[in-house]
């Protein structure tokens, strides 16, 4: 079948923006979008760009954008997105600069995963935890060693769109499974440094590294683990934390979310943040928009703190 | 077609225009609920963070309590499908964790469920249950030459192991109740993406550019206004809407405002059905909709 796929080109050395160029060629059942790529390159024009190498979805190199969602070219189907688009339309992976069409410069991706010390961190010469043990890891880390660094996360990320001091999904996840590493000796000064601007209490939880990654990483998963080992190690007095805590607290007592209690309780120990969202609180108000911070709880609140009273014990 | 309503912490809460709206419309579209008046908190993705079972328990009473009274549920609010739906098809999926959440909440509340109910937001109820044919039969008011950007927000697409109804990478539903309605649904990037609500309060900065990226994408591609399904995307496109308009001005100019109404899923299909403003509650909002109403009522 003759299909077309359309392509951004751009080189930062001579084009002043993107351009989109059309190709037509054909494809079939088997076509994978890189091998209609090389085909292009060899067939149509040698100046095309683009990262790949092992063709088997294991070096990671060749992420792009196909129909704006970040995958691996080497494993998605060109008669797959035309059944799921109805069109092809391909371009660099978004978030870090374009060098040339589908070739990004990935220094901030590996900036990242430098940041977070991605590896054991031991002063022993020799494990001191006997490799059987070692296996019993495996479910420990929720498959966070699966990465093959090829930068969908950070890519899709929407936090770190609008906030590149954002550590990101990848780098994190990298965290999390070293954290979790009986060998390591850092202890929680990892997980303390994650506490600051552009850490873990960064992530919106939008899911989209979740659903972009092409081994199952789940780096948002990961993160809430780092958030609830942070939590628990008592590194609770971040706005972000105390979302955690006073949500399970004004729940396990009034069975729903009080959104007016929420924010007061959050902000208790961050006097100068609750007195700027005053402004907010009091046009709420006036809208009817807040609900009494304080008073009888809703119909049903027993039964939850039954729950919760459970869970406790 | 009847339905366990399940309104969530927001429509009772912050948001009473969601429910007012909600019951409005599908009392003159016959889709009768049973309102779950003493329902909980489905825990919003964050109660999960501290403890994933206890979120699992939430859930799983409320699933019980439509399964007593054999009745599917309808949602309203885009986080809540995708906590309450994720949490069902967990439980109905794997039975080791239904085992041990039912042994628990047994204790409790001497409830259990056996994942005989399905969880669907009223989006969705709209296109697939009741049908855009019959909806259609009830727009009086077509909101002809009217562009509506569509945001869908996070929950109600992702991960789609939770929610499977519409595709992530391409949603259409709501273009398609937006065009049942007599509306043009705009076409934007931004649609699927966060709303910066999850980091409101923490993240001040990160929530406010993200406001002002979505708004303006939806601006520059000719809207009118917004529409979401989720409360909270509501909460964080409205409520943030100020804070994002002054930067949008720092970068773009004085004279480039935002003023986005940003409009809550049965609002929108109210207004096609002729109720008011007032009968939907929209004065409560932050943004003042009134451009937006005069525009319909002069079509």
């Amino acid at each position: 079948m003759r299909v077309e796929i359309t392509i951004q080109r751009y080189n930062v050395e001579t084009d002043v923006k993107p351009r989109f160029v059309d190709y037509c060629l054909e494809a079939g059942r088997e076509t994978t979008v890189l091998l209609a790529l090389l085909k292009i390159k060899s067939e149509m024009d040698g100046s095309l760009s683009f990262r790949a190498s092992c063709r088997a979805a294991i070096c990671g190199s060749c992420n792009m954008q196909i129909n704006g969602v970040q995958k691996l070219a080497c494993n998605t189907s060109v008669f797959d997105e035309l059944d799921r688009h109805g069109k092809i339309v391909i371009g660099p992976m978004a978030n870090m600069p374009v060098i040339k069409d589908m070739v990004v410069d990935m220094a901030p991706f590996w900036d990242k995963i430098r940041q977070v010390k991605p590896y054991v961190v031991s002063h022993n010469e020799h494990s001191p935890v006997p490799t059987a043990a070692l296996k019993t890891i495996q479910d420990d880390l929720h498959n966070a060693d699966a990465c093959i660094m090829c930068g969908a996360c950070l890519s899709a990320c929407n936090s770190f769109e609008v906030s590149p001091e954002f550590v990101g999904p990848a780098a994190l996840a990298k965290a999390y499974r070293f954290q979790v590493d009986p060998r390591d000796e850092i202890g929680t000064n990892r997980l303390a440094q994650l506490q600051e601007d552009g850490g873990i209490w960064d992530c919106v939880r939008c899911v989209y590294c979740v659903q972009v990654c092409p081994k199952e990483v789940a780096p948002m998963e990961q993160i809430v683990r780092l958030r609830r080992m942070s939590i628990q190690s008592g590194m609770d007095t971040t706005i972000g934390a105390r979302h955690i805590t006073q949500f399970v607290k004004v729940v396990g007592e009034e069975g729903r979310l009080n959104e007016s209690r929420l924010p007061l309780l959050m902000l208790l120990k961050h006097l100068g943040k609750l007195i700027q969202t005053l402004p907010l609180a009091i046009k709420m108000l006036f809208r009817g928009k807040a609900v009494m911070p304080f008073g009888t709880p809703p119909q049903g609140h027993e039964v939850v703190r039954a729950i919760f009273k459970g869970r406790k014990k | 077609m009847k339905y366990a309503y399940y309104p969530g912490c927001a429509a009772k809460g912050a948001t009473p225009e969601l429910h007012q709206s909600t019951m409005k419309v599908v009392d003159r579209l016959g889709i009768e609920v049973v309102e779950l008046e003493a329902f909980n908190c489905c825990g919003a993705g964050v109660i999960s963070e501290a403890d994933p079972d206890l979120a699992y328990l939430l859930n799983a009473r409320t699933l019980a309590t439509a399964e007593v009274l054999q009745l599917d549920i309808m949602t309203v609010c885009g986080t809540c499908q995708g906590v309450l739906g994720g949490a069902n098809k967990a439980l109905q999926k794997d039975e080791d964790l239904r085992k041990r959440i039912n042994l628990e909440l047994k204790k409790t509340t001497g409830l259990s469920y056996n994942g005989g109910v399905k969880v669907k937001h009223l989006q969705w109820i709209l296109v697939k249950d009741l049908g855009l044919e019959a909806l259609k039969k009830h727009v009086s008011h077509p909101l002809t030459d009217i562009s509506i950007a569509p945001f869908y927000g996070c929950y109600i697409l992702r991960p789609d192991s939770a929610t499977g109804f519409d595709d992530w990478e391409n949603p259409v539903s709501l273009e398609k109740i937006i065009k049942a309605l007599g509306a043009f649904p705009v076409e934007y990037d931004s649609r699927t993406k966060c709303c910066g609500f999850p980091v409101f309060l923490e993240k001040e900065e990160i929530a406010t550019e993200m406001v002002e990226k979505r708004i303006s994408d939806a601006k520059d591609q000719g809207g009118d206004a917004m529409v979401t399904p989720c409360p909270l995307c509501h909460m964080g496109l409205d409520f943030n809407q100020e804070r994002a308009e002054e930067k949008h001005q720092a970068k773009m100019g004085a004279s480039h405002k935002l003023e986005m109404p940003i409009l809550h899923l049965p609002q929108l299909v109210g207004l096609a059905m002729g109720f008011s403003s007032e009968e939907l509650g929209m004065k409560r909002h932050l943004v003042n909709p009134a451009p937006l109403i005069q525009k319909i009522d002069v079509m």
